[in-house]
């Protein structure tokens, strides 16, 4: 039985198979992977369902080679994506950083397990919420979301794969263990109202060899990079490049390159940025939390309301480019900063550069989910 | 209204369907909200495994079970495994031919694999077991239960899938009364 691509309607769906349902829904037709526990039933998933849709399902040999590949036919013009976790994202790294440096866009889907190493591969971890930043060498930023349900799994991946096109940079879907194997009610919604960003399109015709691929025009500082095989003259290389693509090794363009690499992504942070508040009003304690991790705060937050104690909670949906001047904002009115992550402090850090001050951590290295109690605790022992 | 619902046994046993038939019953055809999680490490493979279902009337945030109110048990492990993590008040339902439960204990029995080798296939006892839940808890309805036993098996088994439902429905309609 061939199913369509888009399964509108009611689900109970598994986390990692929603994840898969998005990318379907989102128009992705090619992945390229190397199973690894929590995420391997994204590839299983993809595996049946691809060839159902005219799409393309490779194993690769490992995720080195799974990044290249994805990243290869991103520049053909397809919605490609793999999905691994911890020790495959350290083994994509390399090519991650190529993947910014062609301003290729792609979805890495991270599901994150107790790490560091082979860690706990059955069970859940937050920890490579700073390795998704900076784990490529150089200077650049990416963008990447965490989603907290199987529904998010949903929509994330599809909001994760606009976002790459619209602003041509890997995208990267930080899911955790919990996220991915939970089952869910899941509402995909009809074909129509899926949002559909399309890659920026040349705006000459091809014309022999004067388009320049990488020439920025707009203020979004996106260039408008024609697909391979449409035609135009392209080159693609990870050494320093000119507006043709050409390797050109001159300090100025290498400045100008890496600047614009980073500052497409802070200038249209607004747009990519996503967080939910919930018991903002009044609030003087704001925990901050994502994925997972964020569902025991939101309990733990509700428990300190009904006991009169003015906590919120702000929710990091997308976690990069950091949402600094809304936390920045929300700071004058706020007595004491919680974050609860499952690692010992990596977005606790960011919250404290941003607010001048010390931030309370409720940290767990991994290997289970913390629940609400402990980030009650914290709220508490604040509000005496 | 909020329940946590563990169905354990040994590997095998088909714990993890009848809580995907669970949660589906519930979240798709009822209006509740429901989340389901399973044991993914080495005691997944035989052993005493669990798949657990929270069913509320509100969103549920923490998504795993801390105290069940709803015990199944499959295997003698497993019984012995997570009575003490279930509250001391919880409905617990035993296949009365493998579970041997504590004197004290107040249980509700059935014998869940043999009325499935009776249908010719003990691959259902977990169905039988549902069935008998669903009459035992009257918490979610027959009908939508059967709903999601369709979404979820092979067309091929639905009947024999159905049969076993009902065997279980009708040994808890006839024998138990619905549970306070």
């Amino acid at each position: 039985m061939t199913r369509p691509a888009v399964l509108t309607g009611k689900h109970f769906m598994h986390g990692d198979h929603a994840c898969a349902e998005g990318a379907l829904a989102a128009g992705c037709r090619f992945f390229a992977g190397y199973p690894i526990t929590p995420s391997t039933e994204i590839a299983e998933h993809l595996a049946a369902r691809l060839p159902e849709v005219d799409g393309v399902f490779i194993q690769m040999e490992d995720e080195l080679a799974s990044m290249a590949t994805i990243l290869g036919a991103s520049a053909a013009g397809a919605r490609s994506m793999t999905a691994t976790s911890g020790p495959g994202l350290s083994l994509m790294m390399e090519n991650l950083g190529l993947g910014v440096m062609l301003e290729l866009p792609t979805l890495v889907v991270d599901v994150m397990r107790g790490s560091p190493s082979t860690g706990l591969p059955t069970l859940p971890g937050q920890s490579d919420v700073m390795q998704a930043r900076w784990g490529s060498h150089g200077d650049f930023a990416v963008i990447a979301y965490s989603p907290w349900s199987p529904q998010e799994m949903f929509d994330l991946t599809i909001l994760s794969f606009n976002m790459a096109d619209l602003y041509c940079v890997p995208a990267i879907l930080l899911a955790d263990e919990v996220v991915g194997h939970m089952v869910e009610k899941v509402t995909i919604p009809p074909e129509d109202k899926i949002d559909h960003i399309e890659r920026k399109k040349p705006s000459k015709p091809a014309d022999g060899s004067t388009y320049k691929s990488y020439l920025v025009e707009d203020p979004d500082l996106v260039p408008a990079l024609p697909f391979a095989g449409e035609g135009y003259h392209i080159h693609l290389t990870g050494l320093t490049h000119d507006e043709r693509g050409y390797p050109d090794m001159s300090a100025e363009t290498h400045d100008h390159l890496v600047r614009r690499l980073f500052e497409k992504i802070q200038k249209n942070a607004n747009d990519i940025i996503r967080v939910e508040g919930y018991e903002l009003e009044g609030a003087r304690i704001m925990v901050v939390s994502y994925g997972c991790t964020a569902r025991s705060a939101h309990s733990a937050v509700l428990q300190a309301r009904a006991k009169g104690i003015p906590a919120g909670l702000l929710r990091l949906v997308s976690i990069w480019p950091f949402p600094e001047c809304i936390i920045r904002d929300l700071s004058k009115s706020i007595d004491h900063f919680i974050v609860a992550e499952m690692n010992l402090g990596q977005v606790r850090l960011e919250v404290e550069r941003v607010v001048h001050r010390d931030v309370i951590g409720v940290h767990h290295a991994g290997g289970a989910m913390i629940p609400p109690e402990p980030i009650l605790a914290a709220i508490e022992a604040v509000a005496k | 209204m909020k329940k946590e619902i563990r169905i354990s046994g040994f590997g095998g046993q088909g714990v993890a369907l009848a809580a995907l038939v669970l949660g589906k019953a519930a979240t798709l055809y009822e209006d509740l909200e429901g989340v389901m999680t399973q044991s993914y490490g080495p005691e997944a493979r035989g052993g005493a495994s669990s798949a657990d279902v929270i069913l509320s009337d509100a969103p549920i945030a923490y998504p795993f079970v801390q105290q069940a109110d709803v015990l199944i048990a499959l295997s003698q492990e497993a019984y012995k495994r997570y009575r003490p993590l279930a509250k001391k008040d919880a409905l617990v339902l035993i296949d009365q031919d493998l579970v041997q439960p504590d004197n004290s204990d107040s249980v509700k029995a059935i014998p869940a694999t043999r009325l499935a080798e009776g249908l010719g296939r003990r691959i259902v006892t977990n169905i039988v077991m549902l069935g008998f839940w669903t009459s035992s808890s009257g918490l979610v309805k027959r009908e939508n239960m059967e709903k999601a036993l369709e979404d979820s098996v092979k067309a091929k088994t639905l009947s024999l899938n159905l049969k076993a439902f009902s065997t279980g429905f009708e040994y808890g309609r006839t024998r138990e009364r619905p549970h306070e």
